[in-house]
Formats: structure tokens, C-alpha cells, sequence
């Protein structure tokens, strides 16, 4: 069965996560080497994957950390856990 | 991300549980990040969501005891943050955590990815280019809120599925069909614009792409 753009497009999240199964995956493997607009698609989406994962993307405000920090010191002050 | 370890964890909370208050520094450190990034994502408020993300911590430090071990100690973490997210949203009379519980992942939409003939590669250090960071800041926040939890969990934070269904309170498949289609919606909004970040200069070694290419091939 030959899959079309759509198929790939259905599966492209899966297939980027690793996990279609093996003759699905050799099919839009095999799609891949012809279409240059799936590539395109696969390239971009696992681009956009890697950009919004870089720490600098999405970061924590500046003080969180020691903020969060001193009010656990202040907890550990006056509770245990229970 | 930092990595869990389980066995770090159950060391560190036993020797809490013994006295040795101090080390729940340590032991929450590396839930940080998905905890506020979880309650950024539910409130939609740097003020609040640090607020939310404080009382969290607090309540797991003095919930300790009850951490069975089941599941790992982060995702566990993660449900009381949900819990915290959910649970202001309901005191402030909002309507927003009906909609976050309720299963719309039947609801069909437009998926379609940006149609682009060719994609040259925007390498991670463009991110130094502010201007980068905020469209896609702009990108993940701008999609719908059950889409969004799933993206910061699986793609921002790197959890499994697994673990990511365990804190959002879904199933497995929810997390994957509502990761796909984040994906697919971050591609259509961000492709055009991103276009305008690639390298000038062609030839400059096979890149990301080239080594995900052969990777993808060698398989």
C-alpha cells in the first residue's frame, strides 16, 4: 500500500517519538525519499521540538529558585512531615 | 531536565522522615521547572503560579509520608501541583478547570501542518536572538489549554507519556493524540515565522536534520 501526505502527517508525532511499528515506519520512510513537502513537514515539526525544549525557551523567573527555597528553610523551621 | 533518580529519592525521603529536614532541598530541586511551568500553564500567571508553585512544595514536604512509592516521586509531585493549579481555579469561581477536565480530544479540528517545500534547519543558537524565545513562548501559549499541559510536560519538561498521563489525570492515549496535535498546531504558527531565523549560508555541515536524517535511515 502506497501512504499519502496525509497518512504521514496523521502519523508524524509518532513517528517522531519512535513509535510507529516497523512496517509503517518503512513506509513513511519510503514516502519520505520522494516527497519534499512530508520532509519538509517532518524537518520543521522536529525543529520546532528541539527550539521550544532549549531551557533558554521557557525559563523560570529570576528569584524563583531562592524564593522558593527561603520559604522551605521557613517550613523546615517550625513543621516535620507527617 | 534533570533525570530522575528513583533511588536518590527513596535514600533522600527516608532520611527525611529520620530528621534530616535539610535534605528536601535537594530531593524537590529538580521538580522546580515542571511544577511552576504545570501552574504557569493552569493560571496563566507568573504571581500566582510562583504562589501556587510555593504552597505545592510545602504541601509535599508535609505530606511526605503518604508517598507510597507507586509512582515516581516527581509525577507525584506533579498531581499535587495539578491539584493546587485546579483547585485556585475554583476558589476564583472560574470555569476554565470544567473545561480542563472534560474529554474533548473526539473534538476533530484543522491539523493540517504549514505546507513548506523545503526547511532549512534553525539552529538552538539562534535562541540567543530574544526575539526567537518570544515567538515561541508566544506559540506554546497561545494554544488551547489542554494541548498546552501536554507540551510543557512531554516536549518542554522531556517527561514519558506515561508520567505526563499520571500528573494530568488522563490516559496514555489522551497525552499522545493532544501531544499530536500541539505539535501539529506549533508547526502550522511557527514554521512561516521560524523560516525568517534560518542560516543564510548554505553548506555549513549536515546539522540537526542531517544527523536525524541518517539516524531516521539507519533505523
Amino acid at each position: 500500500m502506497r501512504i499519502d501526505c496525509r497518512h504521514v502527517w496523521d502519523h508524524i508525532s509518532a513517528y517522531i517519538d519512535g513509535e510507529v511499528d516497523s512496517s509503517l515506519r518503512a513506509e513513511i520512510d519510503k514516502h519520505l525519499e520522494t516527497c519534499e513537502i512530508c520532509s519538509a513537514v517532518l524537518d520543521s515539526t522536529h525543529n520546532v521540538i528541539v527550539l521550544i525544549a532549549d531551557d533558554r525557551v521557557f525559563k523560570l523567573p529570576t528569584g524563583f529558585s531562592q524564593r522558593l527555597h527561603a520559604r522551605i528553610d521557613r517550613e523546615l523551621e517550625s513543621a516535620s512531615p507527617s | 531536565m534533570t533525570a530522575p533518580d528513583p533511588q536518590f529519592e527513596a535514600d533522600c525521603i527516608c532520611r527525611i522522615l529520620a530528621g534530616e529536614h535539610q535534605l528536601f532541598h535537594d530531593l524537590i530541586r529538580p521538580c522546580e521547572r515542571p511544577i511552576y511551568f504545570l501552574l504557569m500553564s493552569l493560571l496563566r500567571n507568573e504571581t500566582e503560579a510562583e504562589d501556587a508553585a510555593q504552597d505545592t512544595v510545602i504541601k509535599v514536604y508535609l505530606n511526605l509520608k503518604s508517598f507510597r512509592g507507586d509512582s515516581q516521586f516527581r509525577t507525584w509531585v506533579l498531581s499535587i501541583a495539578r491539584n493546587e493549579g485546579l483547585g485556585r481555579l475554583r476558589k476564583a469561581g472560574s470555569r476554565r478547570e470544567d473545561s480542563l477536565e472534560a474529554d474533548t480530544d473526539e473534538q476533530t479540528g484543522d491539523y493540517t501542518p504549514a505546507i513548506l517545500t523545503s526547511w532549512r534547519e534553525i539552529p538552538s543558537q539562534t535562541l540567543e536572538r530574544e526575539q526567537l524565545g518570544v515567538i515561541l513562548r508566544k506559540a506554546v501559549e497561545a494554544l488551547p489549554e489542554i494541548y498546552r499541559n501536554v507540551v510543557l510536560l512531554r516536549d518542554i519538561e522531556e517527561m514519558d507519556a506515561r508520567e505526563t498521563a499520571e500528573a494530568l489525570g488522563i490516559t496514555e492515549g489522551a497525552v499522545k493524540v493532544r501531544l499530536h496535535r500541539a505539535r501539529a498546531l506549533l508547526q502550522r504558527e511557527l514554521a512561516p515565522h521560524l523560516k525568517g531565523f534560518a542560516p543564510k549560508k548554505r553548506g555549513q555541515g549536515k546539522g540537526l536534520f542531517g544527523w536525524f536524517k541518517s539516524m531516521r535511515l539507519d533505523d
